[in-house]
């Protein structure tokens, strides 16, 4: 039998379209089973109150402030070093072997587990720097943790920025720092932002890392400041779902978390979004 | 004056140009013709420093603006290129607004007061014949310009840091007929006031815009005369074989 080539055209379109459709169709299962199950517990309350009856009822306020304050803490410490890292390694360094060691390790530095992050976090900021577990120990190793992130995104941004742009403003007799701060960082910003929304979302999500560092099982208070311990929501999320006093009865409960877990990214995600868009406007 | 005594230069092992010695005067045209690979933009290019930022890149000799060495320990680059305006093969106006394209260059410089860079981005925008064109859309972006009216843009904000030489690689290779024919107008009216260097592969357009030309080839000066006496009766086999399209 012959087949077209049109035929065939038409068979490979509709595999990768069937595909495509099963990645969309889990995404949209597991948000809808979260969605399901996490609805019941959503209200005002829930997000602004403290966890109750030995967290099988009442709120989980206490994780959401302390995520927003991990979140917060890593960005500010990772995402001026991660980018000015970029910087350094694409406008400045030459292309030699001290260049190319670096970008092997901060490729080798994102596949680490982040259980081995969590490990030399509790060494490092807990133990050795006697931090303790804290804000400050949880944020320096979750930022340890995402640095490569921003380091990739924000370098690809910059190797996306036109070489005539980096000419052209030469040409007139600017500086490297001026053509940097005036022409490329500008340009290069949306994608970079890009490195942070994806940083939001590991940030958010990871437990392993602030196990050892930051997190507390229950806190009946807010932190009141950087070396204070705090809750999180997916280590909440995992002591309810495995080590919770009525595992059953907090059910509910966690599958709320879940679904305020994601709420909160999604959030952070379109705010990125739209500064990124409003940039772009801007630009062009 | 601008003046290139016994210059070689290297990139890495590779010997771009060899014993090059040429002189050029004030206000006039100079264009410098040759097949791909023969030097001329990288002899061009030595004049703003530009192959300051390559790899590898090694100059002996001298080049003179004035009598001065502009490779002298004691010369400021960014000052000289201010001196020394360029305008590159592609028009590559900023990510920016027409207005802040042409300011650019005196914002770099240190220029912040409002009306001096409003006055310096008219007078340059009229020097590069788009003021007319753009006049009621100086916020817009670069981008909304046309090929030629970008490379345009591109001469005026070369023009706004007042340099007294102008520097043109292949500056209308990437245009239509129409936009090279007003570039080219524009390259004779600015000779009033700047000498000009261009580095072009059109033999035509050499032939229309320049006072002088210099052939190159395989990284040396093959010959440097007036434009006329080039075209019509050059000294040259060579020269005459690029020139009727025999070789290159």
């Amino acid at each position: 039998m012959i087949i077209s080539k049109k035929t065939k055209e038409q068979i490979a379109f509709a595999i990768f379209r069937i595909l495509g459709i099963i990645t969309l169709g889990v995404l949209i299962w597991i948000l809808g089973f979260i969605c399901f199950n996490g609805i019941s517990v959503m209200s005002w309350d829930f997000i602004f109150s403290y966890p109750e009856e030995g967290m099988t009822s009442g709120g989980i306020f206490p994780a959401i402030v302390g995520t927003l304050y991990l979140v917060l803490g890593s960005i500010i410490i990772a995402f001026p070093l991660g980018v000015m890292s970029a910087i350094y390694t694409v406008e400045y360094a030459k292309n030699n072997w001290v260049t190319k060691l670096i970008r092997i390790m901060t490729n080798n530095l994102a596949s680490i587990p982040s259980i081995v992050f969590g490990l030399f976090g509790m060494t490092l900021f807990v133990n050795t720097l006697a931090f303790g577990d804290s804000i400050i120990a949880g944020s320096l190793t979750l930022s340890l943790l995402i640095l490569p992130v921003v380091i990739r995104t924000t370098e690809e941004a910059l190797k996306a920025v036109p070489n005539t742009y980096r000419t052209g403003s030469m040409a007139l007799g600017a500086n490297k720092i001026q053509t940097i701060k005036r022409i490329i960082l500008p340009t290069a910003f949306p994608n970079i932002i890009t490195g942070l929304v994806l940083s939001i979302g590991r940030v958010s999500g990871e437990t392993a890392p602030i196990l050892f560092t930051v997190v507390a099982y229950f806190l009946p208070k807010l932190p009141s400041s950087i070396f204070d311990q705090v809750m999180a929501l997916p280590y909440h999320l995992y002591v309810l779902a495995t080590s919770g006093t009525d595992i059953e009865k907090s059910r509910p409960v966690a599958y709320g978390t879940a679904l305020v877990l994601i709420i909160i990214v999604l959030l952070m995600n379109t705010v990125a979004g739209v500064i990124k868009n409003q940039f772009q406007k801007n630009k062009k | 004056m601008i003046e290139a005594k016994n210059v070689n230069f290297y990139y890495h092992t590779f010997h771009a140009l060899k014993d090059i010695n040429m002189q050029i005067e004030d206000n006039s045209v100079t264009a410098l013709i040759g097949p791909s690979g023969c030097g001329k933009s990288t002899f061009l290019r030595l004049f703003n420093r530009m192959n300051d930022e390559i790899d590898g890149a090694k100059l002996t000799g001298e080049c003179l603006i004035n009598n001065e060495n502009i490779y002298h320990k004691s010369v400021q680059v960014d000052l000289l290129r201010k001196n020394v305006g360029m305008v590159f093969q592609k028009p590559n106006p900023f990510p920016k607004s027409i207005l802040e394209n042409v300011a650019y260059g005196l914002r770099v410089n240190g220029i912040n007061n409002k009306q001096l860079i409003e006055e310096k981005v008219k007078e340059s925008l009229t020097a590069a014949a788009l003021w007319n064109e753009v006049k009621d859309k100086l916020h817009k972006s670069a981008f909304e310009l046309s090929g030629g009216q970008q490379q345009r843009l591109c001469i005026a904000r070369a023009l706004a840091v007042s340099p007294s030489i102008l520097l043109m690689d292949e500056p209308a290779s990437a245009l239509d007929p129409i936009s090279t024919a007003k570039i080219e107008e524009l390259i004779f009216e600015l000779k009033q006031r700047y000498t000009i260097i261009i580095v072009t592969h059109n033999m035509q357009q050499a032939a229309r815009v320049s006072d002088k030309t210099g052939f190159f080839m395989y990284g040396e000066l093959v010959e440097h005369s007036e434009t006329k006496k080039m075209f019509l009766a050059p000294d040259k086999t060579e020269t005459q074989n690029y020139i009727t399209g025999r070789f290159g």
